[in-house]
């Protein structure tokens, strides 16, 4: 497995590089003298809490960052999509909006489909994934989230099928299942609205209940953020699909998700002092920058496109790119505050000290 | 049976908890490191009872690591640590030996990136060259010794005091396992000697418990995509036998035994070396009163915990889940309410 580098290789080149030029030079100058760099990459408004001095076993992650790809970020996204299409889906079919209900029900199918591709294609054993179906834990979130997809999956999955009704012939078995399909299809949607925010706000407890610190401290927001964030894309898909006289519920529902997310959000990061680091710099800061303003943008352009169908779908599109953003960039801050040991230490140190008896004998 | 309060945190006997009847005494770990001499036999004898394939020979180029961290394929992990600063009132190490001047923050910073080829996933990250740079730095630049033996070119004058901390480091076999709670499979489970164990037949590679584990234990292994680590030799101690590491240990280093009388044996030794005039000496993980419930291995530190890559103060992240539910309910209704208003609200 590693018998393809000779034993002293890597040692070998670790003395080139700090023989060789372009390192962090230390000089005698100490700590002090080691240039930060990953100062440079810090966009944005310079927000740098303190430098935190803090003891390390020689700079190494204390946690392990989870080893969930990319995959696991968008089905972050698709989860919140399919629950948020499908409330908008019993929406139009309880208030009379075909446009939404049909756009809605075959979303959500799409959406959850596409979540179980990725769930399954994270795995290190994917065929193993009906191992998910042994136990229901309470204690663990991705049992419980199995579950509640098992639940979703089907309901929503009838009600997309129903949809095909007016394409069956009219006579014959077909025709039967033409008439019979779309009551069961108005259950069906009923059922997999109802279990639509338990699937949407799960997420925020999976991502919460880890040792990640920047999503572990979070928990109180996540799920609020989650929550508006898939009312958003729901939104969303009611706007590039429905006409105008039909889009109203639509253009309500991207407030309301927007208000909660951009709400939850900021009170998340306002009140995580330095865990809030991994939110606000890199790459995962850009990606909630670019998620608020997308979801703002959408949220205007709903509110004031009314009478403008481009207008309608182009601020669809925003309000699913931001509701994509935001999931990636809460995934990656995440990984971020999991490799820095920076955030590990400095608040159990913090906490520590606030301990009002300490057992701790003084190092020196 | 109705659940023990503090089923989620707080002191409990694991194994009952878990549903065993007439379970043994808890059995667990106590690594004394103020014994250990790094010569990793434990991480070898762990290697060969446990077909634990190999994770990298080379230096990582801090120190005498060359294991880096506990992964999937290094159930202990030998932490080697070199401390520019004077070992307390006690003979200095290498007394009247004057030492090389060795390698600066600078070169602690560089090897903070080496990686090391473990097989594993995260398997041993890069870490933060500015933090590795503090620990390198001190009244005098040691770190990585440098290319020649201590006092080859080095002055008397030149000498400065340094300690070596050594310590195996291994899974916690926590009270309250993280790993055990969040595993959507039951692959994980908790054993009748009250440590935790993956049952590799069940295992999907989900990963949760990966980023759960407040210690950074569990790893994926690449290529199989399976949670491992240590067992606490789940087949030994069934037969009644020593865990390979702590047969192996030739310092009695690593402990094996029922908790309750490593827990005496620990405390003792802590007050023994106190006495010795080792101030510095304090247990870790023992205490059934911490965020995990305290650890079923606990380990004697000459420093921080975090000095050895240990957290501070870890918790298991479940005791909030009942607070996370909760919110995630909440979050939940607000989000039926915010839809049904949607519809009803108006009438565009
Ligand atoms: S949480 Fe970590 S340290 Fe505790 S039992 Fe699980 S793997 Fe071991
Ligand atoms: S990776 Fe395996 S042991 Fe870990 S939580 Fe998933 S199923 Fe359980």
């Amino acid at each position: 497995m590693t018998s393809d580098q000779p034993v002293g290789d890597r040692f070998r080149q670790f003395r080139d590089r700090v023989d060789g030029g372009g390192q962090p030079s230390g000089g005698p100058g100490g700590e002090g003298a080691v240039s930060r760099r990953r100062g440079g990459r810090r966009g944005g408004e310079e927000l740098r809490v303190p430098e935190a001095e803090f003891v390390s076993y020689y700079g190494r992650p204390i946690i392990k960052p989870p080893v969930w790809k990319w995959d696991i970020a968008a089905y972050l996204f698709t989860g919140g999509l399919a629950a948020g299409s499908s409330l908008l889906a019993a929406g139009g079919q309880l208030t009379g909006r075909p446009a939404l209900r049909r756009a809605g029900r075959v979303t959500a199918l799409a959406a959850i489909g596409a979540s179980t591709a990725f769930l399954i294609r994270d795995l290190g054993r994917p065929e193993r994934f009906h191992h998910m179906l042994r136990v229901a834990k309470p204690t663990s979130p991705m049992s419980m989230g199995t579950w509640i997809l098992a639940a979703f999956g089907p309901a929503a999955g009838v009600a997309a099928v129903a949809e095909a009704a007016p394409l069956l012939p009219a006579g014959g078995l077909l025709g039967l299942g033409g008439r019979v399909l779309p009551p069961i299809g108005r259950v069906a949607g009923l059922a997999a609205a109802a279990t639509a925010p338990a699937l949407a706000t799960y997420t925020g407890v999976l991502l919460a209940d880890t040792a990640v610190p920047s999503w572990h401290e979070a928990y109180p927001e996540l799920p609020v953020v989650v929550a508006g964030s898939a009312l958003a894309s729901g939104a969303g898909v009611g706007l590039i699909a429905a006409p105008a006289e039909q889009a109203g519920p639509a253009r309500r529902m991207a407030l309301a998700g927007a208000a909660l997310e951009v709400g939850a959000a900021s009170r998340m990061e306002s009140r995580l002092g330095l865990l809030a680091e991994p939110y606000r710099t890199g790459r995962p800061g850009t990606l909630l920058r670019a998620g608020r303003v997308l979801t703002a943008a959408g949220t205007v352009g709903a509110l004031a496109g009314r009478r403008s169908r481009v207008l309608s779908v182009v601020s669809g599109a925003a309000l699913l790119a931001g509701s994509l953003a935001t999931r990636f960039g809460v995934f990656h801050a995440g990984l971020a505050s999991a490799r820095d040991p920076k955030y590990t230490v400095v608040p159990q140190r913090e906490r520590l000290g606030r301990r009002p008896k300490t057992t701790a004998v003084a190092a020196d | 049976m109705t659940p023990d309060p503090n089923s989620l945190y707080g002191p409990l006997d694991p194994a009952p908890e878990a549903g065993w009847s007439q379970a043994p005494p808890r059995m667990g770990f106590f690594t004394d490191t103020s014994v250990c001499i790094g010569c990793k036999a434990c991480e070898v004898a762990c290697k060969e009872w446990n077909d634990v394939p190999t994770s990298g020979l080379d230096l990582l180029g801090m120190s005498y690591d060359n294991t880096g961290a506990l992964t999937a394929n290094s159930w202990r992990h030998v932490a080697f640590v070199e401390q520019p600063r004077p070992a307390g009132h006690r003979t200095p190490p290498f007394a009247g030996n004057p030492t090389d001047g060795s390698v600066s923050p600078a070169s602690a910073a560089v090897a903070a990136g080496t990686g090391n080829p473990t097989g594993t996933d995260p398997g041993v990250p890069p870490g933060d060259p500015d933090a590795a740079a503090r620990m390198a730095a001190g009244p005098e630049f040691l770190g990585m010794p440098g290319s020649q033996p201590p006092g080859r070119t080095g002055t008397a004058d030149g000498r400065s005091d340094f300690r070596w901390l050594m310590m195996s480091d291994v899974c916690k076999h926590c009270t309250h396992a993280a790993c055990l709670d969040v595993c959507p499979t039951g692959a994980l489970f908790r054993t009748e000697f009250g440590t935790v164990v993956v049952q590799e037949d069940i295992c999907n590679g989900c990963g949760y418990c990966i980023p759960a584990c407040p210690y950074g234990v569990i790893d994926q292994r690449k290529g199989d995509g399976r949670a491992w680590k240590c067992t606490l030799c789940y087949d030994r101690i069934g037969a009644g036998k020593t865990p390979a590491c702590a047969q192996a240990c030739p310092t009695e280093s690593i402990q094996y035994g029922p908790l309750e009388e490593l827990r005496e044996r620990a405390a003792a030794r802590v007050a023994t070396l106190h006495e010795r005039g080792v101030p510095e000496a304090r247990l870790y993980g023992h205490d059934p009163d911490d965020g995990v419930g305290g650890d079923g291995a606990f380990f004697l530190l000459l420093d921080e915990p975090e000095v050895y890559g240990l957290p501070p103060d870890p918790v298991v992240t479940t005791r909030d889940l009942p607070k996370m539910w909760k919110r995630a309910g909440l979050a939940a209704l607000a989000m039926a309410a915010a839809a049904v208003a949607a519809f009803v609200g108006g009438s565009s």
